[in-house]
């Protein structure tokens, strides 16, 4: 039995309240109580029926209906390995293979240590970074077999892992509290993008490309602020 | 002429701290919000319309036209809800863009909210983009501080409160009724329209749902005019757009570019195909848009081009495939997908994607025969346009369109008994020299 304490009953409710119809907070209320509880627990069940007012049936409806929402216990870690059609062409298929047999786990299940729960995920839209792999929902990017053995290694052993263009790693349930509407103060962690968005910027910045000038004098809404001949390009 | 590279929205990633609102605001952002507070609604709405913004999200449904067909003598709150649910196979532009830049998107939906009245809007990001979603959710909290949002915004005696939602998993979210069902905290199964949201949304009443990159193009349209906007493009494709270009190109990214913009040019600008190997084929717009191959090099790539070779231009998700992938491969994997992302909630798509996974796998290990291929089409004919919502359509479009161009390669796996390509040789991680 896994009871719901207090402090995150009394969430709970602040979730709902943040709605205009209490019910609109199921799915942040559902990734509290995974926070809370590593899984969605039955009791968590009940105390978001008890606060919505609905059946525990039609929460449970909803909980078996997003595939983030586990029922079995997830590890610290939870590693997704993209295997939609453009990763797994470019590799993630291979890199899928080579972390179940180093894990010796098959899809969606824990190392016995309860540190990695693997499971092969869907496009998470990063695709100019394939092959990705996702810890706890954060990039990590242009991975390889043996990069991702590495990954997985350093994550076991307790070394700092850092998203290859965001913070940190937290823990699956830390992930799961920020998921729910608590930030966690991170935010400035990381650069602003990771090399493959900036392709075409760069190029435009060495080509002197840009949108056209603004008719008026003013700038701004992140468009050209310099007053340059955009009208001589191409 | 405009240039070849249009920056607007990727503008501002590569300088310091972004994300944050001073980097914003020093850039001129907010700016455009000053200005619309200024404006009658009407004309806002007006402004949207004559730049001819179309929804970025994929279908491309004209932006100010949709915000018109808001009833405003309904008495019920109207509500606008932005759709970050990026979840169609190849599409990655709105994360990179709510990563470095949210607070264009956060002005966007102040401006679009306000100029359809809404007290309350949505941002809807999926569940699976931690950082993502830490960047909007602070980008909220300044605007907040900064009395962008809240009462009285500006003294203009404007109201508006903005809720940032994670999604938990579910492609199908990023279908306008289903993210609105996953919005009210049911299972995110599609709502049979009419009503249309413009008129019964989320909690039945008036809702815009409009994507990430069509709601952040807002604030420029306002800042610069709409002439402006529409001085780039083509001529019923208004204004630029994020070109994602993602596969076996030397450099993979994205690319700010007027819409018409041809993939030869995208190429070319990415480098070229990976060295020693050709294009092979291609999705315009992620994976429910029919394939294209080298034929295809010089479309323009705005709504019309690509419609008019029988594809979507969709979300720009060019993925792309050289020789060393095996198209049975490829679209057995996507429709693997739509099997397990069908909600269940239509019988063609919940039944006919298991069929179609059944037909095709057998197909790829070799051990089907050539009439399969009719009984595919077959199937996509019973499951296409039959359903609820475009899933079931986006399911069929890989394997149509993979039949008409490579239907030699089916038969290959026949006649090979099985998958004639060397997975190994396609891996980023190949040697040069594998085997092509």
């Amino acid at each position: 039995m896994t009871q719901v304490d207090d402090k995150t009953y009394a969430e709970l409710e602040q979730i709902a309240a943040r709605y205009p119809e209490p019910r609109s907070g199921l799915l942040p209320m559902l990734h509290l109580v995974q926070s809370a509880h590593g899984r969605i627990t039955p009791e968590g069940i009940e105390a978001c029926a008890d606060i919505l007012g609905i059946s525990a049936a039609d929460v449970s409806g909803v909980a078996t209906f997003y595939t983030m929402y586990k029922r079995r216990p997830v590890g610290d870690y939870h590693v997704g390995v993209c295997t939609n059609t453009l990763c797994a062409v470019m590799g993630g298929d291979a890199i899928f293979s080579r972390l179940k047999d180093h894990l010796d786990v098959g899809n969606d299940e824990t190392t016995p240590d309860g540190k990695i729960t693997l499971e092969h995920i869907e496009c998470n839209a990063a695709c100019d970074y394939a092959p990705v792999m996702m810890v706890n929902w954060e990039f990590m990017d242009n991975q390889t077999p043996e990069s991702a053995t590495q990954l997985v290694d350093d994550l076991r052993s307790g070394n700092e892992v850092r998203s290859t263009r965001g913070p940190r790693i937290v823990t699956w349930r830390q992930a799961e509290r920020v998921l729910a509407g608590y930030p966690d103060g991170l935010v400035d962690e990381g650069p602003a993008a990771g090399p493959a968005s900036l392709v075409g910027l760069r190029l435009a910045r060495e080509n002197d490309w840009k949108a056209p000038d603004s008719p008026g004098l003013e700038t701004g809404a992140g468009a050209p602020s310099s007053t340059s001949e955009a009208e001589e390009g191409k | 002429m405009t240039d070849t590279l249009t920056p607007v929205l990727t503008d501002s990633w590569d300088t310091e701290r972004a994300w944050t609102l001073p980097a914003y605001e020093s850039r001129g952002g907010y700016g455009a919000l000053r200005k619309a507070l200024g404006m009658e609604p009407g004309a806002i709405v007006e402004a949207v319309k004559e730049s001819g913004l179309r929804g970025r999200g994929g279908a491309g449904f004209p932006t100010g036209m949709k915000w018109s067909f808001i009833p405003q003598d309904n008495p019920k709150p109207k509500y606008l809800v932005v759709n970050a649910d990026e979840s169609e196979p190849g599409t990655c532009k709105d994360i990179p863009l709510m990563m470095a830049n949210p607070h264009v998107l956060v002005e966007g939906v102040i401006i679009s909210s306000f100029a359809i009245r809404a007290n309350k809007a949505f941002i809807y990001i999926r569940g699976e983009v931690l950082h993502v979603i830490r960047r909007v959710q602070a980008a909220v909290a300044e605007a907040y501080a900064a009395g962008h949002l809240g009462q009285d915004i500006h003294g203009s005696g404007y109201d508006l409160d903005v809720i940032v939602h994670a999604g938990a998993g579910a492609y199908i979210c990023g279908e306008e009724t289903a993210l609105l069902e996953g919005l009210e905290g049911r299972r995110g199964q599609p709502r049979l329209r009419p009503p249309f949201p413009a008129v019964a949304g989320l909690y039945a009443s008036p809702t815009v749902i409009n994507n990430v990159e069509s709601i952040a193009s807002v604030p420029s349209i306002i800042e610069h005019g709409h002439e402006w906007f529409a001085s780039m493009g083509t001529e019923k494709s208004k204004g630029y757009g994020i070109f994602s270009l993602s596969g076996h190109v030397a450099n993979p990214g994205q690319f700010e570019a007027p819409l018409g913009i041809t993939l030869r040019e995208l190429i070319d600008l990415a480098g070229g195909i990976r060295d020693g190997h050709q294009l092979k084929f291609w999705t315009p717009g992620g994976s429910s848009t029919p394939l294209l191959t080298d034929e295809h090099l010089d479309v323009p790539l705005d709504f019309e081009g690509v419609a008019g070779v029988g594809s979507m231009l969709g979300t720009r998700a060019l993925q792309i495939f050289d020789e060393t992938t095996c198209v049975v491969r490829a679209t057995l994997r996507w429709t693997e997908f739509y099997k397990h992302e069908s909600c269940g909630k239509c019988t063609p798509c919940r039944e006919g994607t298991w069929w179609l996974v059944q037909v095709l796998s057998r197909l790829e290990q070799g051990v089907g025969s050539e009439s399969d291929l009719d009984l595919l089409l077959d199937q996509c004919d019973n499951i296409a346009g039959r359903s609820f919502c475009a899933l079931a359509d986006g399911a069929a479009a890989p394997i149509q369109s993979s039949i008409k161009f490579f239907r030699d390669e089916y038969i290959a796996h026949l006649t090979h008994g099985g998958c004639p390509f060397d997975p190994a040789a396609s891996t980023l991680f190949a040697t040069s020299g594998a085997l092509a």
